[in-house]
């Protein structure tokens, strides 16, 4: 499995120039994760109008798959719906794990590519967790009352 | 070298195994004396009136005085069995603490611990009001010792440090702390985790209270390690696990204590443990410890060398000749963790993260290194796949493209 194929060039660039990289002043929603194994850490803030997600920015520090996976999401999220981005959640992460089920609904709709890029994780288990890690930070992020994202319990 | 006794090594050609400060891989010799322990000798020591259990208490008590013997200790019954250094420290942490600390009394600890060796103390401190000091580092990773000379005082009750450190390979002058910490009447706990595998201790010339160590980490099996404690510290340490062997009589209301060791070794012991840990002894007494240091240092100055020729590495830790095998690196912008999997796709294991020493990470600045490691089964081919492997991390990371959100 060449590691070429989980670091393809969307991601690196994603991970050297993180879009929606920094603080986040008007922000009314926040959480943070942490992968305690490698010590990937997050923070998200979001700015809600209605249901929809205004604004959203991250901070924190990890590996490549992590920060890039954070700035692939906040890209991805904004504009929609908080239950929009968390079907997009569902999507991604069966992407990242590989499941033999069937694809969560809308399996007609493509993920966006930038998204589509992680596909390579599935075959590096041991990196679900940093490519998860932001998506987890927003769940937790959209529940109210906020509250810190746990990382993802262990695996097996 | 060596290579061909593992079996694990021998049939995985294309792993260049860097982890053994992780835990070592273990020669056939070892693999041989654990099944041939079950096959043959297999009771529960101790207890039975019947020959097959007396031959296991004798395999139990061969391979007792087997490790006080690596260790130069006079008494096999200065040699404590737990699972490993962490149950070691966390036993004397706790048992000795919690007969002898008061509220105010102080514990020194050094900022390069393993948390094995900084946790248990940091929560024996809070629990019974004691506090915790910590002697830092010097710029190049040594322990900081006129800042330890002005650090302990008449309320120091323990000083522990680790002989070598796991995260940086420093090897630590444990004679000279010891006599620092001496004069205060302290309890001085030396974590010999990664010191023991690689080099010769003399528990006795080294002045410390209790040493404490891994077989996992010296070609033994995973769940057997303990400590070389001097006799009087053990003699008055309360048990710290209750149950079989440890009882010398046990009444309704209380219970009295077996002797040393067993007062401190409550249930049925890992004797194929044991008897693993004194075959892999043996198995690095025949190589000889000043040949496996050799090999070791030789090493880590290819790697060094080499390493230090490629732009963008950092290597953490003062210079070769004061270090153990250990080589910890970060590698411009390429996090340890996308290292470490670009790596594994070379075959070539390391280890990326905190390596359980958080304060440290903080203290380098740093969320987390990549750390090589070097054992006796490594040879300049596991140094060149190195290299190799990261030459490929470059080049990957060399390709930054530009591209629409």
């Amino acid at each position: 499995m060449p590691v070429e194929d989980l670091y393809q060039a969307i991601i690196l660039d994603h991970s050297r120039r993180p879009r929606n990289f920094g603080p986040l002043a008007d922000a009314d929603h926040e959480a943070s994760g942490r992968n305690p194994l490698c010590g990937d850490e997050v923070t998200l803030r979001i700015r809600m109008e209605g249901d929809t997600i205004a604004d959203v920015r991250f901070e924190g520090s990890g590996c490549a798959i992590s920060k890039a996976s954070a700035s692939v999401m906040t890209a991805a999220v904004k504009g929609h719906t908080g239950e929009e981005a968390l079907v997009l959640f569902e999507r991604f992460h069966h992407l990242l794990t590989n499941h033999a089920a069937p694809a969560p609904e809308p399996a007609d709709t493509p993920l966006p590519s930038s998204l589509a890029a992680f596909a390579g994780v599935a075959r590096f288990p041991m990196r679900v967790k940093c490519a998860s890690l932001a998506w987890h930070a927003l769940r937790s992020a959209l529940q109210p009352p906020n509250a810190t994202a746990e990382a993802p319990p262990p695996n097996r | 070298m060596h290579r061909s006794d593992f079996p694990l090594l021998a049939r995985s050609p294309g792993l260049h195994y860097l982890d053994s400060a992780a835990t070592t891989q273990k020669p056939a010799m070892v693999l041989d004396a654990i099944r041939d322990f079950y096959e043959t000798d297999n009771a529960n020591p101790h207890r039975g009136a019947y020959a097959l259990s007396a031959r296991a208490t004798d395999r139990y008590h061969a391979a007792r005085e087997r490790v006080a013997r690596f260790f130069g200790a006079a008494d096999p019954d200065q040699v404590i069995f737990t699972r490993g250094t962490t149950e070691a420290l966390n036993l004397v942490a706790q048992a000795w603490c919690r007969r002898e600390l008061e509220p105010r009394d102080e514990i020194v600890v050094t900022a390069m611990d393993h948390h094995a060796n900084f946790v248990p103390w940091q929560q024996v401190a809070l629990t019974l009001g004691a506090r915790l000091r910590i002697c830092e580092l010097t710029p190049d990773g040594r322990l900081d010792l006129d800042q330890l000379r002005e650090l302990v005082n008449s309320r120091t009750r323990v000083v522990a440090f680790p002989h070598v450190s796991n995260a940086l390979g420093t090897v630590n002058p444990v004679r000279e702390i010891a006599a620092i910490a001496r004069p205060t009447g302290a309890l001085i706990v030396c974590d010999g985790a990664q010191a023991a595998p690689h080099m010769k201790v003399d528990f006795d010339s080294l002045d410390v209270d209790i040493y404490a160590f891994s077989g996992h980490k010296m070609c033994g099996p995973m769940g057997i390690g303990g400590l070389v404690g001097r006799r009087e510290i053990l003699d008055s340490m309360p048990p710290w696990q209750m149950g079989g062997d440890m009882i010398d009589v046990v009444q309704d209301e209380f219970s009295t204590w077996n002797v040393v060791p067993h007062k401190l070794e409550a249930g049925t012991p890992n004797v194929a443990g044991a008897v693993g840990l004194a075959a892999a002894l043996d198995y690095l007494e025949g190589i000889g410890m000043d040949r496996v240091l050799e090999h070791e240092q030789q090493l880590l100055a290819l790697a060094t060398q080499r390493l230090s020729t490629m732009d963008g590495i950092t290597i953490y830790g003062p210079p070769v000749a004061e270090r153990s095998g250990v080589l910890s690196f970060t590698f411009s912008d390429i996090h340890p963790h996308d290292l470490a999997t670009i790596l594994d796709e070379e075959g070539v294991c390391i280890r990326a993260g905190h390596h359980c020493a958080q304060p440290l990470m903080r203290r380098l600045g740093v969320p987390a290194t990549a750390r090589a490691s070097f054992y006796i089964y490594n040879d300049e081919k596991d140094v060149d796949a190195l290299v190799r492997a990261l030459e490929r991390a470059a080049a990957l990371f060399a390709t930054a493209v530009t591209s629409e959100d």
